[in-house]
């Protein structure tokens, strides 16, 4: 994805445009009551604010890690160690028409003390296709997986898992059109396709004439009584990569060119008594991505030295969040990653270090005075060839405006 | 793994092909996002549709998953009817956005929201987030008035007329037949609830202030300190010194809550903790509308008294 480093007029520019839109939120309030003005719509568009903040100590490298065995992209790691603002996000979302649905956000970060912003999703989503269609278009997070479209404050742990970091970046953002199509059944069936730009790791260069991602997944879900529910799915992906850099080892960079496949089975299941979720709930959570990846390697240094490399790499994450009383949560989390890559004749990269199977187990303890204020402690333990031992986080997630609604 | 990949997806699309064929559409479908909505589109649609609730008594729809199941209930539905005012804000929306129907978006034929056909109380005259999960539209849980039942029940016969004209005739009829039978019942609730005039209640949430105006109940105090923010130890203890300045019968709460603080501030004051239905299903007496609100009155009455 591009992340375009903004010079202060712009961000000056774009709060001027948040703190016009604001005051226009409070006069639907007070002509509401006589008015009866509906839906959430009223505000138009909704708007939302999420600020993210931590403290991170972290024990090993600064965080601009290595995983032996991966190439990776650039937004992975453990972040700043110390005190760090995370990434303030702007929601504003509304129904277009009848017929359509926009959605837009921009993710605010600070790094090195400059401010930069990215675009995340900006799409629009039909509502209202014959036959159970629905075609979204524009840039937007993919359907692959199940954590993949969820936005980093909705994520369980302060972290993407470490199969999401290897093998998508964390998490799969790139423009393109999606369509979807879902069964007219008792269960839930939904069959989609996406053809993507092909900018966003784990493909690069917009090969392919600018299509150089395409996508293809099925989701199933359903109910088993009243208390437990459930979801599962198939994701399929084939990326063409052109000169897709990764950093390599003591400051040399990787390019990569060649074909990247990708499958990811992923399982979700809730559990709450009696349905009411209020008080006490789990949600269990399970994904495993296989990678193929048959191309060129060109490794960067004061001289280039370019070979033929294979690989096979597998991630798999599990967690469980347990929701003990009104506010409170625990969760725990398995990270662990496989890979076998063939890099014969090249120079010593983190690829060469296959075998190693990192691994990482996290826990966490969260708060959530109301759904608009969350505050988390997490603490990991990584081995297997990880550079960092031990990492603890305190972060919080607040959300001002409008009321988001979240899916499954 | 290519062409393994592409003979796995061909066999799920043909599966979900031959599932979807099957599911031939027989009736119009009705979803009500709670089920006194359910039970209401029962009595004026009968035979001719066929009512599914996405939510039960038992669970706080506020908090309720936007589970695939429901996704795909609402992908079928002809007529969704819910609470409105924000009730479903944090559900309903991403339901609406993933069922790929049409027929049910906000402003089709296919979705009633009963705010907009009732009178609606206890809109917020501060909208902050620090006065807890308020409703700017109004109090969202308006189905404990009996008069805003049938001023529900006249919208949904209209709606059901427009959207299935070959049945009109039996919708009109069916409207009247419960019309006339809603009110002969109204006319008794209100005859036995004189005596509850000016009853002093706690409620745990602030979803009672239908049934109060209605009642003329007066509402001293709430178990949470802000809506929707779990009652803390503070504030009950807080309530229960302030209890001797008046004269509370009943601490009310929905089946859904827990009973715990009502329990706490009962065993202390001596003033009986009752579960009120809120919506059919959530007593073992309130089996239908009707039945509801007797069960809500004898239970009022009951606590009145002691």
């Amino acid at each position: 994805m591009s992340r375009g480093i903004c010079s202060v007029r712009v961000w000056l520019a774009l709060a001027a445009l948040v703190a016009c839109a604001l005051p226009a939120r409070a006069q639907p309030a007070d002509a509401a009551p006589e008015s009866r003005a509906g839906w959430a719509n009223a505000f138009n568009p909704s708007i939302s604010l999420i600020l993210q903040g931590r403290y991170a100590h972290l024990s090993g490298d600064d965080g601009h890690r290595l995983l032996p065995g991966f190439s990776l992209g650039e937004e992975t790691g453990r972040g700043p160690e110390g005190i760090s603002l995370g990434e303030s996000e702007l929601d504003l979302s509304a129904n277009v028409d009848d017929k359509l649905y926009g959605f837009f956000n921009v993710a605010f970060t600070q790094e090195n003390g400059e401010s930069q912003f990215e675009i995340e999703e900006a799409y629009l989503q039909t509502l209202a296709l014959p036959w159970g269609f629905t075609l979204k278009g524009g840039q937007f997070l993919s359907a692959i997986g199940y954590q993949n479209d969820r936005h980093s404050h909705a994520w369980d742990f302060v972290d993407a898992p470490l199969a999401y970091e290897a093998f998508l970046n964390s998490h799969l953002l790139d423009p393109g059109v999606q369509l979807g199509w879902l069964a007219p059944t008792e269960i839930y069936i939904e069959l989609g396709a996406e053809i993507l730009r092909g900018d966003a790791f784990p493909a690069a260069g917009a090969a392919r004439g600018g299509v150089g991602t395409v996508t293809s997944f099925v989701k199933l879900g359903g109910d088993v009584g009243v208390s437990h529910s459930w979801q599962a799915g198939l994701a399929y992906l084939t990326a063409d990569a052109r000169a897709r850099e990764s950093s390599g080892d003591n400051g040399s960079s990787l390019l990569f060119s060649g074909d990247s496949e990708l499958i990811i089975v992923d399982f979700v299941w809730k559990w709450a008594p009696d349905g009411n979720y209020r008080d006490r709930n789990i949600i269990f959570q399970t994904e495993y991505l296989h990678r193929y990846e048959k191309g060129t390697l060109s490794v960067v240094d004061s001289a280039t030295v370019t070979g033929r490399y294979h690989g096979t790499q597998d991630g798999l994450y599990a967690q469980a969040v347990y929701q003990f009383i009104p506010r409170w949560r625990v969760g725990v989390r398995y990270d662990q990653l496989f890979s076998d890559n063939d890099v014969r004749g090249l120079p010593e990269t983190p690829l060469h270090r296959h075998g190693s199977s990192p691994r990482r187990v996290s826990t966490m303890l969260d708060f959530s005075n109301s759904e608009f204020s969350r505050f988390r402690l997490q603490y990991a333990h990584e081995a297997g060839g990880l550079s960092g031992g031990h990492a603890i986080f305190v972060q919080y997630i607040i959300s001002l405006g409008s009321h988001g609604a979240h899916q499954f | 793994m290519n062409s393994t990949t592409v003979t796995l997806f061909s066999l799920l699309l043909g599966a979900a092909i031959t599932l979807g064929a099957s599911a031939v559409k027989a009736d119009l479908r009705v979803m009500s996002c709670e089920p006194q909505w359910a039970a209401l589109a029962r009595e004026i649609g009968g035979e001719r549709i066929k009512v599914e609730s996405a939510t039960t008594a038992r669970q706080d729809v506020h908090y309720i998953q936007a589970r695939p199941s429901l996704i795909a209930k609402l992908r079928r539905a002809d007529l969704l009817v819910c609470s409105g005012a924000e009730l479903e804000i944090a559900w309903l929306p991403v339901l609406l956005r993933q069922a790929s129907n049409g027929k049910v978006q906000p402003g089709a034929p296919g979705h009633l929201d009963v705010s907009q056909h009732v009178p609606m109380l206890g809109a917020s005259k501060r909208i902050d987030r620090a006065e807890g999960d308020i409703h700017p539209y109004g109090n969202p849980h308006t189905q404990t008035d009996p008069r805003n039942v049938s001023r529900v029940a006249a919208a949904l016969a209209e709606r059901l007329q427009q959207l299935d004209p070959a049945g009109a005739d039996y919708y009109r009829a069916r409207h009247e037949d419960f019309s006339e039978r809603w009110t002969k019942a109204l006319e008794r609730w209100e005859r036995s609830a004189v005596a509850l005039r000016g009853t002093q209640i706690i409620t745990h949430h602030l979803a009672w202030v239908y049934m109060a105006s209605w009642l003329g109940l007066e509402v001293v105090n709430h178990l949470e300190a802000k809506p929707g923010i779990p009652p803390t130890a503070a504030h009950l203890a807080k309530l229960l010194h302030s209890l001797d300045r008046h004269d509370v019968r009943a601490i009310v709460r929905a089946t859904y809550q827990s009973e715990r603080p009502s329990k706490w501030l009962s065993e202390r004051s001596g003033i009986p903790a009752i579960v009120v239905p809120h919506c059919v299903g959530s007593t073992e007496g309130a089996t239908d509308l009707f039945a509801m609100f007797d069960d809500m009155l004898s239970r009022l009455l009951e606590a009145a008294k002691s």
